[in-house]
Parts: structure tokens; sequence; C-alpha cells
């Protein structure tokens, strides 16, 4: 774990592993701790913004424990129609069938590690390491809503229109966030998540 | 005409102060909570660099003629004899004839009075501020008569804007990927100029300038963002993260502006000259 600067009302803490982003993640929240605004979590970091905090508490906090994440909320079933423009480049990127990345894809059960880049937006763990790959070189400009995408080790749902260089799989009609509803996010951190095939 | 009838504690004359006199031994001086002293101005529609009364407390007037005043900086009860009391941080019209009393503060050391058109008094060497260590300056005394300045035929406002120059300096202090940058990015950084460029929003301020080269080429995995973080994209230019930047983002930060002083970048126009200073996180 390294500490790094973020100003005067922030730290950012860096970690070798998603499962000790996780876990930090975890035990800030159930800590407690007086002074935190937010806990932002990331792929390899957790960005913690206070006001007034006993800093030797939250350094504590922040070293990662032995506790496992956790993998126990909710399970989101999304249905999704495997028809993305990247279908055919993840499948020669892969070297697997296009059929072979679908059922890849739509065989595990994720777990929604942080939400980010957009309301809405879970970075879902779990990917089978065949279908790992990096970013698009060139981010497209507009990527449609629904739209079910992988990169690196992550997988997700486009909450909304949006600016991208995920490689897109195929859509959902789901509707990953709405302000009017209770739960506005479909998926929060923590929750299971599995893309039915329709 | 305004009268002193009672000098109270730590009264004296103050403005901006003497700027470039060291070379004769004689120091800045000048309002020690220069803000208060500036908003007590802008108040009563004086420039900021008109002299006010810094005063701790127990400083009696009475207004020979009708005049607008204003007390800032410390917060305590301000009585008027005959009227109601006058409120702090308020744009108060009084009429001749009225004395009022500066109250020892309940929050705060030192009171600003400010009254339009300033105080008629003589500078010395360019500053009516009263220098308490050289004794250098306009004194002020029980019983001293002092004249008014003539209207500024400002319009009053109740002023308590920021102000942003056309060029301003702006602290910041280390981000968390700033050795991802060459040691001379951030030479750059906090002694160049950057010009605020017209594309900015919302979400960010974009700032145009001499480019930031990267020592760390690989890409970032995208990591929470603070408001004021300085975001660095591959084309080395600068964007100063503001109000509604996303939650988390794919380029390094080579710095975080001091919060005090985001709003200064926030209300900076398109074509105002940034310059950065590194102060401690």
């Amino acid at each position: 774990m390294r500490l790094l600067p973020c100003g005067p009302g922030a730290i950012l803490a860096e970690y070798d592993s998603l499962v000790e982003v996780m876990a930090v993640d975890d035990a800030l929240r159930d800590s407690g701790l007086a002074g935190i605004d937010d806990v932002i979590p990331a792929a390899r970091t957790v960005l913690v913004t206070y006001r007034d905090i006993d800093g030797a508490a939250l350094e504590k906090l922040l070293v990662p424990g032995a506790t496992a994440p956790r993998t126990h909320g909710p399970l989101v079933e999304i249905p999704v129609v495997y028809d993305g423009i990247d279908l055919e480049e993840v499948a020669v990127a892969t070297g697997l069938s296009t059929e072979q990345v679908i059922e890849r894809h739509s065989s595990t059960e994720y777990s929604a590690a942080f939400l980010g880049f957009t309301p809405g937006w879970a970075y879902l763990v779990g990917l089978s390491p065949e279908l790992h790959l990096p970013r698009r070189s060139t981010p497209r400009t507009a990527i449609t809503a629904g739209s079910v995408a992988i990169a690196n080790e992550f997988t997700g749902v486009y909450p909304t229109a949006s600016p991208g260089g995920w490689h897109l799989l195929g859509h959902t009609t789901t509707t990953m966030f709405d302000v009017e509803r209770d739960k506005p996010s479909l998926v929060m951190a923590g929750d299971r998540v599995r893309f039915v095939r329709t | 005409m305004i009268e002193i009838l009672n000098q109270g504690i730590g009264s004296t004359f103050q403005d901006l102060g003497r700027v470039g006199c060291s070379h004769l031994g004689v120091g800045r001086s000048g309002a020690a909570d220069r803000p208060s002293h500036c908003l007590a101005n802008r108040l009563v529609g004086n420039d900021e660099s008109v002299a006010t009364i810094e005063s701790c407390g127990g400083l009696t007037v009475r207004l020979h003629h009708a005049a607008v005043v204003a007390v800032t900086g410390a917060r305590g009860v301000i009585d008027v004899r005959q009227g109601p009391p006058m409120a702090v941080n308020g744009v108060e019209h009084q009429p001749a004839g009225a004395e009022f009393t500066l109250r020892s503060p309940d929050e705060g050391m030192r009171y600003y009075l400010a009254i339009r058109g300033g105080f008629d008094i003589d500078p010395v060497l360019g500053s009516r501020s009263f220098d308490t260590l050289a004794g250098l300056g306009p004194r002020l005394s029980a019983g001293a008569l002092i004249g008014i300045g003539p209207d500024p035929h400002t319009p009053i406002t109740t002023d308590l804007g920021i102000r942003v120059p056309l060029a301003t300096l702006i602290h910041l202090s280390e981000g968390p990927r700033h050795d991802w940058f060459t040691p001379e990015a951030w030479t750059i950084l906090t002694t160049g100029a950057f010009v605020v460029s017209p594309s900015g929003n919302r979400v960010g301020a974009r700032l145009s300038g001499p480019v930031l080269e990267r020592v760390v080429a690989r890409e970032l995995l995208s990591e929470g963002l603070v408001e004021g973080a300085i975001q660095v994209p591959p084309d080395g230019q600068p964007i100063v993260m503001l109000a509604d930047h996303p939650v988390t983002g794919g380029y390094p930060v080579i710095a975080v502006v001091a919060p005090y002083h985001l709003p200064l970048v926030v209300q900076a126009r398109p074509g105002t000259v940034l310059r950065f200073r590194h102060t401690i996180g």
C-alpha cells in the first residue's frame, strides 16, 4: 500500500490488487470513522475525502487486513442481446469463436467492485481471463446507453450514452440508472451480476 | 468630518501598506487582515487602497455630517447613540451627528471601519498605514477631527464576491501522480504562465501553456478525482477539475489546487493568465 498526496482534504491509497481495494473499501464503510466525506474505490486505489479526521485511525483502516471482501450482495440479472459491433474483433483477438466469447461472458457470475466514470457505471469483476483485452486504442466518441462491454479485467454496462473505449459485446434494454427509483443504480458495489443471453 | 471621541484599543489607520520601502528598513505594514479591509472599502464603494481604521474595539466616533460607513473583520456589537445598532459587514447610511462605538469583539480580533470617500489624511512614504513597530505613519488619537474625502461617484453594492484580476497566482500542492512527470514539468507548472482556454466548462478549466512531459508512459487505471485536481491528458495541457468533474479519471493528476484558491480558477475568464506556486498540501 502506498499513500499518495491529494491536497489538504483527501488521500489516495494505492494497492497491488482489486481484492485489497475492495477489502479496504469495506473496512472504511463499516468503520463509521467520523469526518469522512466520501470513499471512492477504483481499480487499484481508494480515494478518501474528508474534513476533520483522526489521521492515525484513517491510516490504520487503509492498511488492507485479512478480511475477504464482500461477495454476498444480491444477485442482479441483466438480459443481454449479444449483437455488439466488436464481437468479431474480440473473437479474433482472443482466439475464440464469437459463440465462445458469448458463452464465456454469459456463464460467469460477476461481482460489482466499485462505481465510477458516470452515474450507475459499475465495474464488474470476475471476467474470464481469456477475455482480458486492453481498451481500444482510439475511444469511440458516442456509445449508446445499455451497451454491454469489456476492457481489461472488467465488464460493465454503459448506463447512459457517452464516449468510451471498451469493446462492445451486446446491449440490454434494462435501465441501469434512474434517479426516480428508490435505488437509482441497478447495481451497487458488492452486488452479484449475471448476464442472461436473450 | 469625523471626530474620534475614544480611540479604543489598537486603533490605527491602515491601507494596503508601503510596498518597495524595505531598502529603507521600512516594512510593508498595512491592514493585518487585508481581505476584511478590502471588503469594508468595497461595501462603501471605495477603492480597496483607501485607508480604513483597524481597531480591536472601544473605538467611538461621531459623524459631523451624514456618511456611508461599513465595519468588517471581527464580529461584535456596534452601539449607535439614539439609533439601532449597526450591522457588521453591512452598508450603513448614518445621519449627521451619529455617534457609534465598536464594542469589544465577540468573535475575531480586529475590526475595519471604512467611510465612503476615505479619511483625508496625508500619506507617509506613499501609504496611510501606521506601522506600530517602526512608529511610522499617520497617527490616530482621541479628539482628532478628520476630513472625509470626496464622494467616489461609484455605485454602492454589497459586493462580497471574489475578484479575479487578469493575472492570478494560484497555490497548489503535489498531486498523487506528480512523479509520473519529468522534474522539468514540475518546474514549468510552478513557474510558467498558463492561459485559461475558452473551451473550459463546469467539468474543468482547460489551460494552455508549455507542455508538461511525462516520464511514466503507461496507461493509468482510472482513479478517484478531487475538485481542484490538475489532470494532464496526453497533449500535456493541464485541466483543473471543477464542480462537475467525473468521479474517477484516467489521466495522471500532477497537482491539486488549494481549495481556497479554486474559486479564482472558476471565475477566471478565457485569456486570464494563471501562475502556480507550490505550497504544502
